[in-house]
């Protein structure tokens, strides 16, 4: 079914009853051209990409268990083209464009909303390293601008600026970033590779991966074997469990991040602003109202998908130093995700030592803005054997070789630090 | 979360800092070669379960604890001091 204003218009009269199922939910066939396994934004975004540009249909995605229950419906949904190592900025601008005609190609109000990123800096060496980031952006052909204090004062009336602890010196603007309703994305996504011939299989969790002679043979799941002639493992934070049953041993480590919303307010944050300065936090307002914002992981392994308190309050801190408006919020929810941490920070889009089985991870906490891209690349790789020039750098073989670590924190070689 | 100190007691987990696996303990040789460095800078073995991993008590002792833990709940099962080596 495709959808038109007139459509909405037309249902909106008639009670809403002519929608139909946005994918069907086939039965698993006993074998398929490619396999993915994981139905997260990634997983989606691949088998949509390899049936459009490759015309590759004939594709399951196994996902363990609903479309939008993993990290692609809990994130907070910032959508930017921010990096600055060779490999990042290349791959990230490519996945703003895409995400800039995303709705139109998939015929779905994905409610991608650029609305600028305003991120902001509290001392010099920020303002140098915030310039720095700001021209590599520039020189990859996307858009960065600085503004003055009293620029900020007329667009983010509401901060605390005198504040004596972390006195805001500026910030840049992103205007071409911005948010996107992360679980339309999903479905979206789903709907669009439905329609192409994918089958999206829910409620099928992968346990183990067929190999002979170092070629793949394909898959084991809790609803039965399922031959492939490739696979493609995407799980996100789930990579090391799938990899391992391929023999894989990984540089990713899962760890948790939280992220909070409030309740439904009216518009009074129209960007999405980020501050660094006591640790990371970022914030913006949904469509529905909700003040949706976040911080860093809590920074230790888990896979709980839930976090502790201290990194709760040092975000409400952070929320409560540069807004103090926000206190009079009443906060609605908190949840976590597992995010794989890879050792550089950036991701990886690759073969494997076995033949026909494919990887990628090693997001973070970042994926989300990734996912147009990541799909496109993975497609691109999985299809013609060969990598995708945006997303050419994410080898897996860097971390061994030392050349081309996209280490965008410089923080070196710890999972949790990036 | 309180991570149980060997020689301070249970203390808030924000008086220590994190650093990863407990293999880290086990630096290789210098001269153990680029496979085996690599594996030990990047690889880790990342379970959904029970694991070992590093905690510098920071704000205490500042000593290296070993915590036995399980990602899956949170919940912590042991902890020994780093310097007494491996379990
Ligand atoms: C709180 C939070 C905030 C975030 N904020 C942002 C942000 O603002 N901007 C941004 O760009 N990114 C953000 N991210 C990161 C982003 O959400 C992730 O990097 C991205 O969603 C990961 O890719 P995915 O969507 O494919 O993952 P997922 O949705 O997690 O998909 C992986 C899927 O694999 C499935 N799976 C696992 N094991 C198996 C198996 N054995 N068999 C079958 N299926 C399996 C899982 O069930 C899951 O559905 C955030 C993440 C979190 C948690
Ligand atoms: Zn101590």
């Amino acid at each position: 079914m495709a959808f038109s204003a007139l459509r909405v218009l037309k249902e909106g009269l008639t009670g809403n009853s002519g929608w139909t199922p946005h994918w069907r939910d086939p039965a698993p066939k006993d074998e398929y051209d490619v396999v993915i396994i994981g139905g997260g934004g990634h997983g989606l975004a691949t088998a949509y990409y390899l049936a459009k540009d490759h015309g590759i249909t004939n594709v399951a995605v196994l996902e363990k268990g609903w479309i939008g229950g993993g990290n692609v419906g809990r994130n907070t949904t910032i959508v930017r083209a921010n990096y600055m190592m060779p490999g990042n900025s290349e791959f990230y601008s490519h996945s703003l464009k895409l995400w800039e005609g995303l709705e139109q190609d998939l015929n779905y109000n994905v409610m991608h909303s650029q609305r600028g990123q305003i991120t902001l800096f509290n001392s010099d060496g920020a303002r140098d390293a915030a310039m720095r980031r700001a021209n590599a952006v520039i020189n990859q052909g996307d858009d960065a601008e600085l503004l003055s204090v009293g620029q900020l004062k007329k667009t983010l009336p509401y901060l605390d600026y005198d504040q004596t602890r972390f006195p805001i010196y500026g910030g840049m603007l992103y205007r071409r970033a911005g948010t996107a309703r992360h679980d339309a994305v999903a479905w979206g996504l789903a709907r669009g590779a439905d329609r192409r011939g994918v089958d999206i299989i829910q409620n099928c969790e992968v346990t183990g991966i067929d190999t002979q002679g170092g070629v793949v043979q394909g898959v084991q799941t809790s609803r039965g074997p399922i031959r492939a002639k490739k696979v493609a493992i995407v799980v996100a934070g789930r990579s090391a469990q799938v990899a391992a049953m391929a023999g894989m041993r990984l540089p990713i480590e899962s760890h948790v991040l939280q992220a909070f919303v409030t309740e439904g307010l009216k518009p009074c944050i129209d960007h999405v602003v980020s501050y660094g300065m006591l640790g990371h936090f970022y914030i913006s307002q949904s469509d529905k109202g909700g003040l949706v914002f976040g911080g860093n992981l809590d920074g230790y392994a888990s896979y709980a998908a839930r976090g502790n308190l201290p990194m709760a309050e040092h975000v409400c801190e952070a929320a409560m130093t540069l807004m103090p408006m926000i206190g009079r919020a009443k906060m609605l929810r908190s949840w976590g995700g597992i995010m794989d941490m890879s050792s550089d920070g950036s991701p990886i889009i690759d073969k494997t030592h076995i033949d026909g089985l494919y990887f990628n991870g090693g997001w973070c906490y970042g994926g989300f803005k990734a996912i147009p891209a990541s799909g496109n690349c993975y497609a691109h790789l999985i299809a013609q054997d060969r990598p995708h020039p945006a997303g050419a750098g994410f080898r897996l073989d860097r971390f061994a070789t030392g050349r081309g670590l996209m280490d965008e924190e410089g923080t070196g070689s710890q999972h949790n630090l990036h | 979360m309180k991570i149980p100190c060997p020689l301070c007691g249970a203390r808030d987990s924000r008086e220590f800092s994190y650093l990863g696996h407990a293999g880290l303990l086990d630096r290789p040789a210098p001269d153990a070669g680029d496979a085996a460095w690599d594996d030990y800078l990047h690889n880790r073995d990342n379970p959904a379960g029970v694991t070992e991993d590093l905690w510098s008590h920071d704000y205490g002792c500042a000593a290296w604890v070993v915590v036995t833990r399980n990602t899956a709940t949170h919940g912590i099962l042991s902890s020994r001091l780093a310097k007494d080596g491996a379990a």
